[in-house]
This record gives C-alpha cells, sequence and structure tokens, in this order.
C-alpha cells in the first residue's frame, strides 16, 4: 500500500451537533499506513462537509488544541495513529467529555482553564526584575517534583478521562491539580501556602479516588494521580502541623 | 464531596480499623468452624471489658468510616449537596451508631 | 474495549473498592441488628442462627467476607499510595489484594461447610 493509494476506506462516525442536540454522521475515508485521527478528521473537512467544526493548530503535540474522544477514549488526535485505536475498521470520533460542546467536534474549554486558575495555577513571583536572580538547584527533591508535572499541554484529556470530574462537578481536576502540585513545589513561587489551602477546600484534591484514568490516558505520559497524592500528603501535613 | 476534614476523618478511621478488621477476619473464620451459636458467641465476648473495648472502638470507626464513604456516594450519583447531604452524613452515622452501640452492649453485658 | 479509558487495573480497583464499601455499609445496619438480638434474649439470635446454617446462606457469608477482606486489601493499598511517598507499584499491589481476599475468605468457606 502507498501513501496516497488506498484500497480501503475507514469507516468513521463523526459527532454532528444538530438543533441544540447531536447525531453521529458516519464518511468513508481513504486508510492510508501512516495517518493520525486529526488526517482523518481534516480529510473529512475538506473533501466530504467543510462545514464540520474542529480545533487544531500545531499539528505536532505541542499546542493541547485538538483532543477528542476517539472510540471511548480522550486522544490528542494529531499524535495518535489511526492503526492504533482502529477497531473493526471503525472510528467513533466525538468531542471531550466533560466540557460543554460548541459545535460539531470542539467543546467549549473554559471550565478546564478557570479551574487551572482557581486551583492556584498562577505564578506568583517572589522578587522583582531588580533582584538577583535566585538559584535552583535541578537535582533538588523539590525541583524533581515540580519539573515532574511542567510538561503539560493542558489538552484537557486528563479532565475528559475522570469519571469523579464526571460526577462531581466542582471537583478541580487532574490538570488543575498537578499544576497545584508543580506551584507548591516550586521554591521561586510566593504564596504556596496559598495554594495548599486551595486544593484542599470542597472540590480540592481529597475529591479523587485514585481510579488513575489520567495517569492512564495522559499523551505526555504525565503522573498527575501521584502529583494528586502528593498534595494529599502536604495537605495533611499541613494540617497536623497548624491544627486546622 | 469531600473536604480535608471529612478526608482525614474517612482515612483515620480507616488505618484505627485495620487491626480490627484483621482480628475480625481471623475470629470470622475460626468461630465458623461447626456452625454458629448464640452461647458460643456469648460465652466468648459477655463480661469481657476488652471485647467491649474492641467492638466499641471498631463501631464507632465503622459508622464514620461508612457514614462518610455513602456520602461520597450519594454526591456522586445523584447530586446532593449542602444542607440536605450533611444531614445524611450526619444521620446515617447516627443510624450506624445507634444500631451498633446496641449490639456491642448486647453481646458484651450483661 | 481496546482502547477504553476505563480498561486498565486501577479503575477495576476503583469500582470494585466502590462497590464492596457500598455493600458492607448496606451490610452493617442488618449486621448490628441480628446482634442487638442478644439483648431480648439469646433464643431469638440462636433461631437467627440457626437459619444461616442453609447453604445459600453460606454462599451469601462467602460473599460478605470477601467484600470484607477485598475493602480492607484495597483500602491498604490506597493507604499505602496516598501516604507513603515513594512510588508503588500499583496494579501489582491491586491485583494482590483481590487474590488476599479470595484467599481469606476461600479460607472462611471451607470452614463454614
Amino acid at each position: 500500500m502507498t501513501l496516497s493509494n488506498s484500497d480501503t476506506n475507514l469507516e468513521v462516525s463523526v459527532w454532528r451537533t444538530r438543533n441544540g442536540t447531536g447525531l453521529y454522521e458516519t464518511f468513508e475515508v481513504p486508510a492510508h499506513d501512516n495517518q493520525t485521527i486529526l488526517d482523518v478528521v481534516s480529510w473529512i473537512q475538506q473533501n466530504a462537509d467543510p462545514t464540520l467544526t474542529y480545533r487544531f493548530a500545531c499539528r505536532v503535540g505541542m499546542c493541547g488544541s485538538c483532543a477528542m474522544m476517539v472510540n471511548g477514549a480522550p486522544r490528542w488526535t494529531c499524535r495518535t495513529h489511526v492503526n492504533k485505536v482502529l477497531k473493526h475498521n471503525r472510528l467513533k470520533i466525538a468531542p471531550l467529555r466533560n466540557l460543554p460542546v460548541i459545535k460539531d467536534l470542539v467543546t467549549d474549554m473554559d471550565p478546564f482553564f478557570d479551574k487551572w486558575v482557581s486551583a492556584g495555577g498562577r505564578h506568583e513571583p517572589t522578587r522583582t526584575r531588580h533582584d538577583p536572580i535566585e538559584e535552583i538547584q535541578p537535582a533538588n527533591e523539590q525541583r524533581a517534583a515540580a519539573d515532574a508535572g511542567i510538561e503539560c499541554i493542558n489538552c484537557s484529556v486528563c479532565y475528559a478521562a475522570c469519571d469523579t470530574v464526571a460526577n462531581n462537578a466542582d471537583y478541580l481536576g487532574p490538570a488543575a491539580l498537578q499544576r497545584a502540585w508543580t506551584i507548591v513545589n516550586d521554591e521561586k513561587h510566593g504564596d504556596r501556602q496559598d495554594v495548599l489551602d486551595t486544593v484542599s477546600a470542597a472540590g480540592g484534591c481529597q475529591n479523587c479516588h485514585s481510579m488513575g484514568n489520567c495517569t492512564a490516558l495522559c499523551p505526555n505520559g504525565l503522573d498527575p494521580l501521584s502529583a494528586i497524592a502528593g498534595l494529599k500528603r502536604a495537605t495533611m501535613r499541613q494540617f497536623f502541623k497548624r491544627g486546622n | 464531596m469531600l473536604d480535608l476534614r471529612l478526608y482525614l476523618a474517612q482515612r483515620l478511621s480507616a488505618m484505627v480499623m485495620v487491626p480490627f478488621v484483621f482480628v475480625h477476619l481471623g475470629v470470622m473464620i475460626y468461630a465458623i468452624q461447626g456452625g454458629l451459636s448464640a452461647s458460643e458467641i456469648l460465652g466468648r465476648t459477655q463480661g469481657s471489658l476488652f471485647w467491649f473495648l474492641f467492638y466499641g472502638m471498631f463501631v464507632v470507626a465503622s459508622s464514620l468510616h461508612a457514614a462518610i464513604g455513602l456520602r461520597v456516594i450519594v454526591h456522586e450519583v445523584t447530586g446532593l449537596r449542602g444542607l440536605l447531604l450533611a444531614a445524611l452524613t450526619w444521620g446515617g452515622f447516627v443510624v450506624f451508631f445507634f444500631l451498633g452501640a446496641r449490639a456491642v452492649t448486647a453481646v458484651t453485658m450483661i | 474495549m481496546k482502547g477504553h479509558y476505563r480498561n486498565h487495573p486501577l479503575w477495576f480497583a476503583f469500582l470494585l473498592h466502590r462497590l464492596s464499601g457500598l455493600g458492607l455499609a448496606l451490610f452493617l445496619p442488618a449486621h448490628f441488628y441480628v446482634l442487638g438480638m442478644a439483648i431480648r434474649s439469646p433464643e431469638a439470635l440462636d433461631g437467627f442462627l440457626h437459619w444461616t446454617d442453609m447453604p445459600i446462606v453460606k454462599i451469601a457469608e462467602f460473599g460478605l467476607v470477601f467484600l470484607l477482606a477485598v475493602h480492607f486489601f484495597g483500602g491498604l493499598r490506597l493507604l499505602a499510595l496516598e501516604f507513603l511517598p515513594w512510588p508503588a507499584p500499583h496494579k501489582t499491589l491491586a491485583a494482590g489484594a483481590v487474590a488476599g481476599a479470595f484467599l481469606v475468605s476461600g479460607v472462611f468457606f471451607l470452614n463454614a461447610v
């Protein structure tokens, strides 16, 4: 089989919004040896139905904007090979779970980013530009813990995979909590105490049931499950130290 | 839905129950041999301060643990929150604790 | 279910822990109530215990011991995951919890029949 010609077609069901609800519409898409889910969606938009709405930007797994539900699981579509997820020559592509749908495959990611910010994800500096740069040892334990979560691209795959997010609207979710754990371990962050307080309120890290969908599905191989366990330990230690 | 205090209550009651459940499993395997009878159970437990304290603390911890566990399930399945959820949690605790305390007094006292 | 997001050991461990916990919480009031019968008379308790000699009840008892054991071992696994700072081999521990629960409830069952 060559790259350009194909004898077989994939049967691709795509979620389309119609009159406030939606339905799956099926397309025949030429199969190729090397083909990503995003290639398939783009082929439909360019060759079958130009009104299909989807979101992507970088196409190389950097920007975190193209995640969708593919055959039941959230995936970054630009780097998910069709062969990895194909079942009986069929693909079922839907917008990310746990987020409101705007149109077709595009979700409103505001709740995801709002929780990211409300979990204390914004950096508070300890020094101004006039101060000398603080020296951080890359090998120290705290820095290693911060580094472990720093490659998050905000794709929301973990948020869509989490059943606790699905059932508990207040729960901050794996990405926001992993960010909080990064900040708590960042010696250059000015208000680490505030982050610990935020993540131990209602909706915080204590709601996690360690089902591990986040770590199992993270496309960058990060481990929010362990980051949240770290927050549970840190908030508990603080509770016994302060007595409240 | 859990905050830090409820979470700690849930985990601490779990830790307290580790030795209790371990012994309870052992006693069950031992006591089931040859069938159960009231005289056998009561002969072991009645008038024993050890079993009174053992089952008494077990009842307190398990009532708390079960009430908080049910709270989480009810919230995640029905979306119930606020005062009603709190009432269900503490109401559940009271029911578990009352029935448990009655059982402990029945098998260890008199 | 190739590729489905729940198709991994830790999610099944979560499901088992939730279902066993729910089962135990529902069983607890009945368990306490029956033991509380001794407050009225040991005969009332004996009357009930006689009923537990039926084979079907023995199988139900096996189920209850399994629920307790699997919630016990699963809970130990969660405490280790949350409170011990080193990364544990979670999947192995989850499988071990189920194996341990079968062992305990199996021994109970063999002693019961």
